[in-house]
């Protein structure tokens, strides 16, 4: 089992603390394609992970299977363990709504609910888990702040959700998704649909999570996995099912990897 | 790419257009003839066509004058397809959001066919099925209606005589407009975006929390067109309502009650033995009816496509 | 140090779906609604409550009952999100059983009435009380079959060429054509026949099939024509390229290269328009009435049709004729399904 927690040997600064999030042999299925073969991997608590390799390694499947959205794929499979807090999240007596409200996700594409308002938007999460807050402007204004969209939007919460640029509509789809207190947040490629300014501007923002819960992101990006991760993990398949080549800290994996592929995919000769 | 026309392309272009020229000009001309044949008695009768409730037809002598109004037809057209459509509304939204958001894989498929054939029963046979078949339960219900609910002046009777009353009539024709819209609101509900379905449920929502707060505010307009369109078929309806319902001339609103109905079944019913000052009536009923429904359908058209997001 | 992973020589792993429903938990809940059934039928039985509606409304009221029960405990959320299936799977049922009513009834009815004379004969030496077994539709289906083919005729050329007009010339009226057509589909039956009534009719003093036929092509045009539009438009612009490419003028690529990939397309027009009028009866009430004996002639008078065969003998209302009317209505039923089926069939065909 690949454990970016114990990194000993190497020159770290501290050792990071478990988080309760961990995979072990996990595997996946679209129907009778095999898509992810034995991945296991720890990931420490309020950190940024970031998941690497080329397109079509699986990464997106991955976290789907972490937060249980991979089982809404008509023909999906999967096997092994996906352990939060210890408790397998794909036990029977588990319920996988309560998982994804612990376990929160940022899509690719920013969506915001277009019949709604920013400040409803930012309820959403609220309003779907029927979940009982009585300050809920206090809590539009967290999320917003935390997410960098406060000051952009504390006058116009009335507005309609659409009415943003592409940058601030991911910034609120971030703190539509931290509404309900998620302790990890899953992103699949956050800015790739963004410009590069208001990449940056997330990337600061997921730093700025990251002091509070765990972030798990995957990126085709490898300048962004550097900026903004602590630990990365790297994905690859050879045709068939995706694999675990190498996981530690982000600075091992971009200047002294273990593994030659790892070594040769970060200096970007092929992916 | 700009293509040169010579003689030969001119002649087709003439040609194709000649023929699409007939789809326009046999429209207008169903609106022209039928308002020029009718314009005698909008000429005699003016406004009082519309909302007056006699049809006595002029004797020959020209003692008994002519006194021909549509107006209880016209109310009993609108109660009809009213009624139709209260009943039929949720049952199609309904029965959109199930099959596409509950109905099990295996019968999806079979229900979709069995909805297609449903939308090509001709109305007659809904007819026929009403008369034989429902009228039976209807009537139970009405019973019903009027036994708990007549101290509502819609469920009141005068006689208790239900069979042949608006509300069975209302509910045939549901089952007969049930189709349109239920295809439509399939098709509106199953363009939702993925993405902000799987939202909700990332967002840890159950299934009901993203119809809610996703799916029906994405296909409000869309379903709407679909009722719309329903609306203008019942509106339209002649067969089913003629057999169901006896002609009475008198504004009614109470549904329960054996007296009504429509334009159609009124031109159906009396044309034939219609004398000719009646006919022009009649013809005159027909430009009102095709007015009606054109407005609402070209509502519930403009309404839909606005709705489609164009690929 | 990390390990790195190598794949690990492959230790056969089974798929599995933790998620789904279990075996136990499905065979529970089946058993669940059909005690609530049974309850319902119970009900029904001792109480006032009357009929398999009284029956589905009780066993409605008990499955909401019983949603309410097994979410009571967890949540606020499942609470509706379990009564709201409970509805909505019920408004779905309520509108699909009066279909299955008709075509059971339909179905159960009309093979019972059914006798081969049906469709051999026709009803000129038979009273409308007789039994089954003399007489016939054979008239009707007749009348209506020429009747649609007249119409076909008519309308098939019309609906092909404001196809093309919309699609290949797409000239000044191309919105008000596209306009109309859309809005002549919504046209009430009576009105069409009402139309050729005041015109064909009045000026001909006659009824006949071919009135008959110009009020069902007067409702079969916007269907031909709207569905020629469509399947001329899925043509991908590169055929047409390669046509003028080829120095062929706009009709001859038109005619040569755009129609023939369409073929299937447009039949399928066609049949979609067939099986939209075949059932109508309001405007036949007006146009072509209705008689008893076989008849050819488009022209010579009234003719029957199964739609005004059927009308009429149900409105005669005796136990025979009423059984004829069922039957007629199977034999409706049975050529609109057929259409349907050869419409999918051809739909499919065009290659893109």
């Amino acid at each position: 089992m690949t454990d970016i927690s114990s990194t000993s040997g190497t020159a770290t600064a501290e050792a990071p603390v478990f988080a309760g999030l961990e995979t072990r042999g996990a595997h996946a299925w679209f129907g009778k394609h095999h898509a992810l073969a034995d991945i296991s991997l720890k990931f420490p608590v309020c950190t940024v992970t970031g998941l690497i390799g080329p397109s079509g390694c699986g990464k997106s499947t991955f976290i789907r299977l972490l937060n249980r959205m991979h089982e809404f794929i008509p023909g999906a499979a999967m096997a092994g363990e996906v352990l939060h807090n210890g408790r397998d999240v794909y036990d029977p007596s588990v319920d996988a709504a309560d998982v994804r409200l612990k376990i929160g996700m940022v899509f690719q594409k920013p969506n915001p609910f277009p019949a709604m308002t920013i400040r409803e938007n930012v309820l959403s999460g609220i309003k779907l888990a029927h979940l009982k807050r009585a300050n809920h402007d206090d809590i539009v204004e967290t999320c917003l702040t935390r997410a960098g969209l406060w000051k952009e939007v504390k006058d116009r919460l009335g507005a309609s959700g659409g009415s943003l640029s592409g940058g601030q509509q991911q910034r609120l789809c971030i703190a539509r998704s931290l509404a309900v207190e998620p302790e990890v947040l899953l992103m699949d490629e956050p800015c790739s649909a963004l410009d590069p300014g208001s990449t940056l501007r997330i990337e600061e923002t997921i730093k700025e999570l990251a002091e509070k819960i765990t972030v798990v992101i995957v990126t085709h990006n490898m300048q962004q996995a550097s900026r903004v991760s602590d630990f990365c993990a790297f994905f690859l398949t050879d045709g068939g099912p995706g694999y675990l080549v190498e996981a530690d800290s982000t600075r091992k994996i971009f200047t002294n990897p273990t593994d030659p592929r790892t070594a040769d995919y970060v200096q970007g000769k092929f992916g | 790419m700009t293509v040169i026309y010579n003689r030969e392309d001119k002649i087709f272009r003439g040609i194709v257009a000649s023929g699409a020229l007939t789809s326009l000009v046999v429209l207008g001309l169903i609106g022209i003839f039928l308002f020029w044949r009718g314009a005698e008695i909008f000429r005699d009768n003016g406004i009082k066509f519309i909302t007056g409730t006699n049809w006595t037809v002029g004797s020959e002598d020209g003692i008994i004058p002519n006194d021909l109004s549509i107006g209880a037809m016209l109310i009993g057209t609108v109660v009809v397809a009213v009624i139709a459509l209260i009943i039929a509304f949720p049952l199609a939204v309904g029965g959109a959001l199930y099959l596409e958001f509950y109905a099990p894989r295996v019968l999806r498929k079979a229900l979709v066919t069995l909805l297609d054939l449903a939308a090509s029963i001709p109305s007659l046979i809904f007819g026929l099925w009403g008369i034989e078949i429902f009228t039976r339960f209807g009537e139970r219900w009405a019973i019903l209606l009027n036994k708990w609910l007549n101290f509502i002046p819609i469920f009141k009777v005068e006689f208790e005589n239900f069979g042949r009353s608006p509300f069975i009539a209302g509910c045939v024709l549901a089952s007969l407009i049930v189709p349109i819209t239920t295809s439509v609101a399939r098709e509106v509900y199953s363009r939702t975006p993925r993405d902000l379905i799987d939202t909700c449920y990332a967002l840890g929502g159950s299934k009901w929390g993203a119809i809610r707060s996703v799916v029906i505010p994405y296909g409000k307009s869309g379903v709407i067109g679909g009722a719309m369109l329903g609306l203008g078929r019942a509106l339209g309806e002649t067969v089913a309502v003629y057999l169901l319902l006896n002609l009475v001339f008198r504004y009614s609103f109470r549904i329960l009650e054996s007296e009504g109905g429509n334009v159609a079944s009124l031109i159906a019913t009396k044309f034939g033995e219609a004398t000719e000052y009646e006919l022009k009536a009649l013809v005159a009923a027909g430009f009102v009816l095709f007015l009606l429904t054109l407005v609402v359908n070209m509502t519930a058209t403009t309404i839909v496509q606005r709705s489609t997001p164009r690929a | 140090m990390t390990a790195t992973i190598t794949p690990t020589s492959p230790t056969p792993v089974e798929p599995q779906t933790p998620w789904s429903t279990s075996r136990t938990s499905r065979v529970r809940s089946l058993s669940i609604l059909l005690t609530a059934a049974i309850v319902a039928a119970i009900v029904v039985l001792f109480t006032g409550v009357a009929g398999i509606d009284g029956w589905a409304v009780t066993f409605f009221g008990l499955s909401l009952v019983i949603a309410v029960a097994r979410t009571a405990k967890i949540g606020p959320k499942e609470r509706k999100d379990a009564l709201m299936r409970v509805v909505i799977t019920s408004a779905a049922v309520a509108a699909f059983v009066p279909w299955v009513s008709i075509f059971g009834a339909v179905i159960f009815r009309g093979y019972s009435g059914a006798r081969i004379n049906y469709f051999t004969q026709d009803m000129r030496t038979t009273v409308p009380d007789d039994f089954l077994e003399y007489g016939g539709a054979l008239h009707a289906i007749v009348g209506s079959l020429l009747m649609v083919a007249i119409a076909t005729v008519i309308t098939l050329p019309l609906g092909i060429l404001s196809g093309i007009y919309l699609t290949e010339v797409r000239g000044r009226l191309t919105f008000l054509v596209r306009f109309v057509v859309q809005s002549m589909s919504g046209v009430p039956s009576i009105v069409a026949g009402l139309f050729i009534y005041t015109t064909y009719v009045y000026s001909t003093q006659s009824f006949s099939a071919l009135a008959g036929s110009l009020a069902l092509a007067v409702l079969m045009l916007p269907t031909v024509a709207r569905t020629a539009e469509e399947v001329l438009k899925l043509v991908p612009e590169d055929l047409r390229s390669a046509g003028y490419a080829l120095g062929a003028r706009q009709w001859r690529t038109a005619l040569m290269v755009v129609i023939p990939t369409v073929r299937s397309g447009l039949t399928t027009a066609a049949i979609l328009g067939v099986a939209r009028v075949i059932g109508e009866t309001a405007p036949l009430l007006l146009t072509s009435l209705s008689n008893t004996t076989l008849r050819f002639n488009p022209v010579d008078g009234p003719i029957a049709s199964l739609p005004t065969y059927i009308f009429g003998y149900l409105q005669i209302g005796t136990e025979f004729a009423i059984a004829r009317a069922w039957t007629g209505s199977l034999v409706l039923l049975v050529i609109v399904l057929f259409l349907f089926t050869l419409a999918r069939r051809f739909g499919g065909k065009d290659k893109r």
